[in-house]
């Protein structure tokens, strides 16, 4: 219904080099607005420098850009007034407190003192810091502090955020909320997303797209399971109630691997549906009973390997 | 015929609406300035220890001079220890403004290498805002580091025979210097990454009082310090605080103090510019 809106990010043949080192090397990408775009790959494949680029910290060699319908180089302050970016570090003012941290910002946004004082309570208490509100960020945790910096980012309600490695060095609860966290973001309000991370299940999580980069080159880009389909490794494993039907299931279905001792059979999956329906057809003409069937389809770690493949220092 | 007052009208719109946006962005300038200036000295009111630290080296200077070296030292400007109090106290004000300078590049490179920097640069705020609150945030550390040194200098015996209009002469020309020397440590500060290295490029501000008037007069030096410590920009201003604070008119070293206060604030404001843009 919404497919006339233009996206919230388009690129095309975006380059950057840093001397005569190449960090981009002619990205192209299209995020449509209300998703989260996960920008997925190792240390020092060009996230960062991907994200400046977009939030107007630094310009691009070439490229045609366009965020929030703004380029970047030319009406950074239009794209600006667009976008909440949370960096990869932690961009707090921790002499200051969380509650002087968010007013800050509502000043900056020019909100005015009343709706700028409701504002920061309200973000407070969404991200769970009214306890600390009045303590200095220095003394916050590691969790606290992520849940501050984003909170300072929504003051100004972006349609689009950027969130460069936003759990890196989060513990796996502070993790989990922060996951949560983005999810109601996008659910609630409406947002895009752009996140950048090295976490594989983190982008399959959150993302409705990923595109990996590595070396500066888009290697794939798709829905998590479209990109899991891009590497060979699946199968099915079924297991039977008992020896009599895992013997003639053996014999009439082909398996490539099998488990005697716990009845099981491994078949190749190509990834289609129709594999599946196959071998239930194939199951039920038989009369076999089955005790458990799953699906293991590669996770994104065998294609993160697969296609980042870097060269060996 | 009905042309012209359409053209008329049109250009006075499109002169209101230009008017209008330069307004507007004025406006937003001194707005967002006075922000980044509340952040700065809620910095100052909750860690007083930076400003302590630079406030205490000119007072602990001017102790050291007048009680350890101000018997000789005033035996040889013709006096004795409480003539060189009234010689010494305008070299250890502007060695003050020196030593806040080296406070403010430090929190200047602090800012800069931390994440705060970079969310700000990626909001629509008035860009030079964030520098702007640090000069003005020093200046009000200046005035306090000023203040103080003085408060210590009339304890220990400093009489000033300025009118109100000398005063108001001083007021001014450490106003304009303090300035100038916070723009240059605002641009030092960003010249490496490095906290460490960014905060001691002012450092060598605090020699030049000495490589100037501020602790004993030119002519006792050899021929080429004399020349340097004559033509270095902290001797003018000097000169015109001790001629002022003397009640003496201070004519042309007053306008050689503002040449060269002007010539430094301009100069290190368009290159802090150029680096906090790069």
């Amino acid at each position: 219904m919404h497919t006339s809106r233009p996206p919230a990010i388009s690129v095309t043949g975006l380059r950057k080099s840093y001397g005569t080192h190449p960090v981009l090397s002619g990205i192209d990408l299209t995020i449509p607005q209300g998703t989260i775009f996960s920008l997925l790959g190792p240390n020092g494949a060009g996230k960062t420098t991907t994200v400046q680029i977009l939030s107007t910290l630094i310009k691009p060699d070439a490229g045609d850009i366009r965020v929030a319908g703004h380029d970047p180089a030319k009406e950074p302050d239009h794209v600006r007034a667009a976008i909440g970016v949370t960096g990869q570090f932690s961009a707090i003012d921790t002499f200051l407190t969380g509650e002087e941290n968010l007013r800050l910002m509502a000043d900056l946004l020019h909100l005015g003192r009343t709706p700028g004082r409701r504002r920061a309570h309200e973000l407070l208490e969404r991200f769970d810091l009214t306890d600390a509100a009045h303590q200095p960020a220095a003394t916050y945790s590691g969790g606290m502090r992520r849940r501050l910096d984003l909170a300072m980012t929504l003051v100004g309600t972006p349609r689009l955020i950027f969130l460069d490695e936003p759990t890196t060095g989060l513990d796996p609860r502070s993790r989990r909320t922060m996951w949560q966290i983005v999810k109601d973001l996008v659910r609630q309000n409406g947002v895009t997303i752009f996140l950048t991370t090295q976490y594989l299940e983190e982008a399959d999580q959150l993302a409705d797209h990923i595109a990996l980069l590595s070396q500066g080159r888009l290697v794939a880009h798709g829905t998590p399971d479209e990109l899991k389909r891009l590497v060979p490794g699946g199968h099915i494993a079924v297991r039977f109630t008992d020896e009599n039907a895992y013997r003639r299931a053996l014999h009439h279905l082909g398996a490539t691997t099998h488990d005697d001792a716990t009845l099981t059979a491994h078949l190749p999956h190509t990834g289609g549906v129709k594999t599946l329906k196959n071998l239930l057809d194939r199951l039920d003409t038989h009369a076999i009973d089955v005790a458990e069937l799953t699906v293991h389809t590669p996770d994104l770690d065998d294609v993160f390997l697969t296609l980042t493949k870097e060269p060996a220092p | 015929m009905t042309t012209t007052p359409t053209t008329t009208t049109t250009t006075t719109a499109t002169t209101t609406t230009v008017t209008a946006t330069v307004t507007a962005t004025a406006m937003r300038a001194i707005t967002d300035s006075a922000t980044m200036t509340r952040r700065q000295l809620k910095h100052l009111w909750r860690y007083p220890t930076l400003i302590l630290t630079y406030t205490g080296v000119p007072v602990v200077f001017l102790l050291l001079f007048v009680y350890v070296f101000g018997g000789t030292m005033g035996a040889g400007i013709g006096g004795d220890r409480a003539t060189y109090v009234g010689y010494l106290t305008p070299g250890i004000i502007v060695t003050a403004i020196a030593g806040a300078a080296q406070g403010t590049a430090i929190s200047v490179a602090i800012d800069m290498t931390e994440g705060i920097i970079a969310r700000f640069k990626t909001m629509a705020i008035a860009r030079v805002s964030v520098l702007t609150g640090h000069v003005l945030g020093a200046l009000v550390q200046n005035f306090i580091a000023i203040t103080t040194v003085t408060l210590v200098a009339v304890l220990i015996g400093f009489r000033s025979a300025a009118s109100a209009l000398d005063w108001l002469g001083v007021i001014g020309l450490l106003a304009m210097f303090t300035f100038a020397i916070t723009w240059l440590s605002v641009a030092l500060a960003m010249v490496t990454k490095n906290v460490a290295t960014a905060s001691n490029l002012p450092m060598p501000l605090m020699v030049l009082p000495f490589l100037g008037s501020g602790f004993v007069p030119p002519e006792s030096m050899p021929a080429p310090l004399r020349w340097f410590a004559e033509h270095q920009p902290f001797t003018p201003v000097i000169e015109t605080l001790r001629e002022l604070l003397a009640g003496r008119p201070a004519g042309t070293t007053f306008l050689a103090a503002a040449a060269w206060s002007a010539v430094i604030a301009l100069g290190s404001y368009l290159w802090a510019r150029k680096l906090y843009n790069r």
